[in-house]
């Protein structure tokens, strides 16, 4: 078993036409080639290798993570003199993703990274969360790095980086008892020691992912007497000080693997990572980004795992004499689930691109200045990773949910029992439309870009997107259901966009956008698989049809809410 | 090669799966249908390389340590010294020539082991206990006779590993036995020992395009600026010339083995056993089947 051989779409993204430049752009037109053993000598050549080295994950988490991800889930982490131990799974998950070197995918290889991509570090991400959704967080948040690549001094940098690809775990300490989605009434408090030229730590952090981390990155608050963002700076911690003890770990619904804890700070000594003050406004935006990128995928690959534990036994579970992937109601719950994560696959990947450009320029504006073409391109890649990103994390966590869900009700009886593995899969999806985020907060950060129209804009590139002849009336469909959504967003503006019922309605009008953006881009890909020519190419035909008629059949109800909706109805809720 | 070096070598095959054995893994005429099953690196060769990175992990900061392959088949057996390479091995070497065909365990260990006389000095060799496709044993053990060495067999655990000493710990029948060696010494792996390494990132990518000169011709590549900028992308092939051998003790003149006949077994149901649903009955049947290798 291989977990990306066995998943054509993973080479089919990896193969994207965008990905060329991309990949200039992070190898720098591949200017390490003759004096790095490992840096790539073209686009092919780097691709093969991406190829090849997301082979080796996925037969480790087809061969290793999924074997130990039951024994994981019942064993848990413990705390141990104020100290977290993993359970002997996660342990071993570790160190064989270490010993292969796959922590620190993303960085420069003068870090000691694999100068990777977004696309395929996303694509580990998935196939890793397809194994074991909760250890992809102990191996995804190898995200930090990122963090302190893009913002912190150069001497951190060279001392903390290469240690991420020896093996050291990250977290990152944001929230506390009084400060979740909140962030701006972080307490935790820093005081600079002059003396020992360090910062000092103070107070509780709670609902730390891994919290016990070798390198934890800490918001905290800097400036004595501010209470909002502004006052908020960005520290790195450093386990091997000793200074934070575990009080607790939680006991959750899913995820066991991954520690969630509540630590305290005893005068902690810390690094601060770039600038005062720029902590939650700057950096800790820009980190949130990528962990609901994170998130992102590790929702495609755990509804990936949700499709074959289903499909599988749909086919193999007979009743009135014949197999029950037969029936009409159980294939349909099939069909749109493969549906649904085709959909949401495209668009992780699609996003991932726009992740890719913007920070790939970011970092060659850190070598040299940019064109005005380049920075125009770097502005636009960022508006829209800023604006697919939520509405990646709020589709995708909702629909792992939804396919976690209908995967137990394909098992019937059977899937409520603790035997199988899809009840695992159902407790693990619940947290993915909570943490980084709640799906409310992603709706927030989605409504602006349907009131300045930005959506909209994507929706008319898309549309001038070349097409074969005979997806054409697909296509149309697609047009007609943007009028509809036109008709909502109407609908709702005439409200006022500060009022309460804009606001009420504002999910709705996300959501039907995200029909309309997923719709294109698997039109996209049948265009592209079919132009491929290549029996090696996934076929997204059917998913690409049951998007669009979910769609349509969505947007005309969304529609008919709206349409009905006055501000008055706001009181029946309340 | 600096003589100083702590030299490793490790003796690997590439077998065909016979793990995963289709209807027409066999020919007419009894022999194995090598087209029909995929190539793969011999499951305890891949252990007998992992003990050999093992032995380099606890000296290699004391002294350089150089890991090679030694592997003995048609020119497509380089996919056995580019996996190892992925895993850690410094270099390897393909022993290939029509003349080795036919070779049974007596002239293949006398071929190897003229391999290994052309390294020079070499402080432990590694093998497989044995290989899927032929489960003698001897090639291992025959190549320590040749080379006038002391052995190891059946080794399980690598105990410890200093510039002087290797402790081992071997599997026997009815127990385990620990023993000590001087070097040079050979040791052949059990199917207990540890799993090999996974595959590095870093180590693919950067020896991803190793190849023989056979490969590189077959595929039609031009590899020679590659590897004159490169050399450890080369992959070196040793036919039966470059090992000095007497020739008469090379493929089906060496092997005094013959094939008298071969008969088709097929297995069928004669007995059955009831096991009843108890850890320790079920303990029983899995041990059974372990021992009698069907499992």
């Amino acid at each position: 078993m291989n977990f990306y051989n066995d998943n054509k779409s993973l080479k089919f993204y990896l193969s994207h036409p965008v990905m060329d430049k991309i990949i200039k752009l992070k190898e720098r037109d591949f200017v390490d080639c003759d004096n790095d053993m490992m840096a790539p000598t073209d686009v092919e050549d780097a691709i093969d290798s991406y190829d090849k080295v997301l082979e080796i994950v996925g037969d480790l988490a087809a061969n290793v993570l999924e074997p130990n991800s039951e024994a994981v889930d019942h064993e848990g982490p413990q705390v141990i003199d104020n100290e977290i131990v993993y359970a002997k799974g996660t342990q071993k998950n570790h160190e064989v993703l270490r010993d292969a070197g796959l922590y620190g995918m993303s960085l420069p290889r003068k870090y000691k990274g694999l100068n990777f991509p977004y696309v395929p570090y996303v694509m580990a991400a998935e196939i890793v969360s397809r194994a074991d959704a909760g250890f992809a967080n102990i191996w995804g948040l190898q995200d930090c790095a990122e963090t302190i690549y893009e913002f912190a001094s150069e001497e951190i940098k060279e001392k903390y980086l290469p240690l991420i690809n020896d093996g050291m775990t990250c977290s990152m300490a944001l929230t506390e008892p009084d400060a979740g989605s909140d962030l701006q009434s972080v307490r935790l408090k820093a005081t600079l020691d002059e003396e020992n030229n360090c910062w000092r730590l103070n107070g509780v952090k709670r609902f730390i992912t891994n919290g016990d981390a070798d390198i934890q990155l800490v918001l905290a608050r800097s400036e004595e007497g501010t209470t909002d963002g502004r006052g908020l700076s960005y520290f790195l911690y450093d386990r091997r000080d000793n200074a934070v003890t575990v009080r607790r770990i939680e006991n959750k619904l899913g995820i066991k693997g991954s520690p969630t804890a509540e630590l305290v700070f005893n005068n902690a000594p810390a690094l601060l990572i770039g600038e005062r003050r720029l902590g939650l406004i700057k950096y800790v935006m820009s980190l949130m980004n990528g962990a609901r990128l994170g998130v992102g995928a590790q929702s495609v690959g755990l509804a990936e795992a949700a499709y074959h534990e289903a499909l599988e036994y749909a086919r193999q579970r007979e009743q009135f004499g014949k197999a029950i992937v037969n029936f009409p109601q159980v294939y349909e719950m099939l069909g749109i689930m493969r549906a649904k994560i085709d959909a949401t696959r495209t668009l992780l990947y699609e996003t991932s691109r726009f992740v890719d450009l913007y920070k790939a320029y970011d970092s060659v504006s850190k070598e040299r200045n940019l064109t005005a073409e380049e920075r125009q391109d770097m502005k636009y890649s960022q508006r829209h990773a800023d604006m697919m990103t939520p509405m990646l994390k709020l589709f995708a966590s909702e629909y792992a949910n939804q396919i976690a869900y209908d995967c137990i009700q394909v098992h019937g009886g059977s899937g409520f029992m603790k035997e199988y593995k899809c009840e695992r899969i159902y407790r693990d999806a619940r947290i993915l439309s909570i943490y980084e985020g709640t799906s409310q907060l992603q709706v927030v950060a989605a409504i602006r870009f349907v009131g300045n129209g930005s959506y909209l804009k994507r929706i008319e590139e898309y549309e001038a997107m070349p097409l074969a002849e005979e997806l054409l009336p697909l296509r149309q469909r697609l047009e007609r259901m943007k009028e509809k959504y036109v008709a909502i967003v109407a609908a709702a503006d005439k409200f006022g966009t500060s009022s309460e019922a804009y606001d009420f309605l504002a999910r709705r009008m996300v959501e039907a956008m995200g029909y309309l953006i997923m719709g294109h881009l698997l039109l996209q890909d049948v265009n592209r698989s079919k132009e491929l020519n290549n029996t090696e190419a996934p076929d997204f035909m059917k998913s690409c049809k049951i998007m669009i008629a979910l769609g349509e059949s969505e947007i005309a109800k969304i529609l008919t809410f709206v349409e009905n909706f006055k501000e008055e109805d706001l009181q029946m809720y309340k | 090669m600096n003589n100083k070096d702590f030299q490793i070598v490790v003796l690997a095959k590439q077998v065909p799966d016979t793990h995963n054995v289709g209807k027409d893994a066999m020919k007419e005429d009894g022999t194995i249908n090598r087209a029909a099953l995929p190539a793969i690196f011999n499951p305890d060769d891949l252990k007998a390389l992992e003990m050999a990175l093992a032995c380099k992990d606890s000296l290699k900061d004391i002294m350089p340590v150089k890991v090679t392959i030694i592997t003995m088949g048609p020119s497509r057996a380089a996919e056995i010294v580019r996996e190892s390479m992925f895993r850690g091995a410094d270099n390897g070497f393909v022993v290939s020539d029509k003349r080795f065909a036919g070779s049974d365990t007596l002239a293949t260990s006398y071929a190897l082991s003229a391999a290994i006389k052309k390294l020079g000095k070499v402080d432990i060799v590694f093998s497989g206990r044995q290989a899927i496709d032929g489960d003698t044993a001897q090639v291992g053990p025959q190549v320590a006779e040749k080379l006038e060495i002391p052995q190891i067999t059946y080794a399980e655990e690598l105990m410890s590993m200093t510039e002087n000493e290797i402790v081992i710990k071997r599997r026997l029948d009815r127990g385990v036995e620990t023993v000590k060696s001087k070097f040079p010494v050979l040791v052949t792996v059990h199917g207990n020992a540890n799993d090999c390494r996974p595959r590095h990132a870093k180590l693919l990518m950067t020896n991803k395009k190793a190849c023989s000169a056979s490969e590189a011709k077959e595929k039609n590549i031009d590899m020679e600026a590659l590897w004159a900028s490169k050399p450890y992308l080369k992959i070196e092939e040793w036919s039966a010339d470059d090992i000095n051998p007497d020739f008469e003790r090379l493929g089906l003149s060496g092997s005094p083995t013959k094939v008298k006949s071969i008969e088709n077994v097929v297995l069928t149901s004669k007995e059955n056993k009831k096991i009843n649903n108890s850890e320790s009955e079920i303990n029983e049947l899995m041990k059974e089947l372990i021992s009698s290798h069907i499992i």
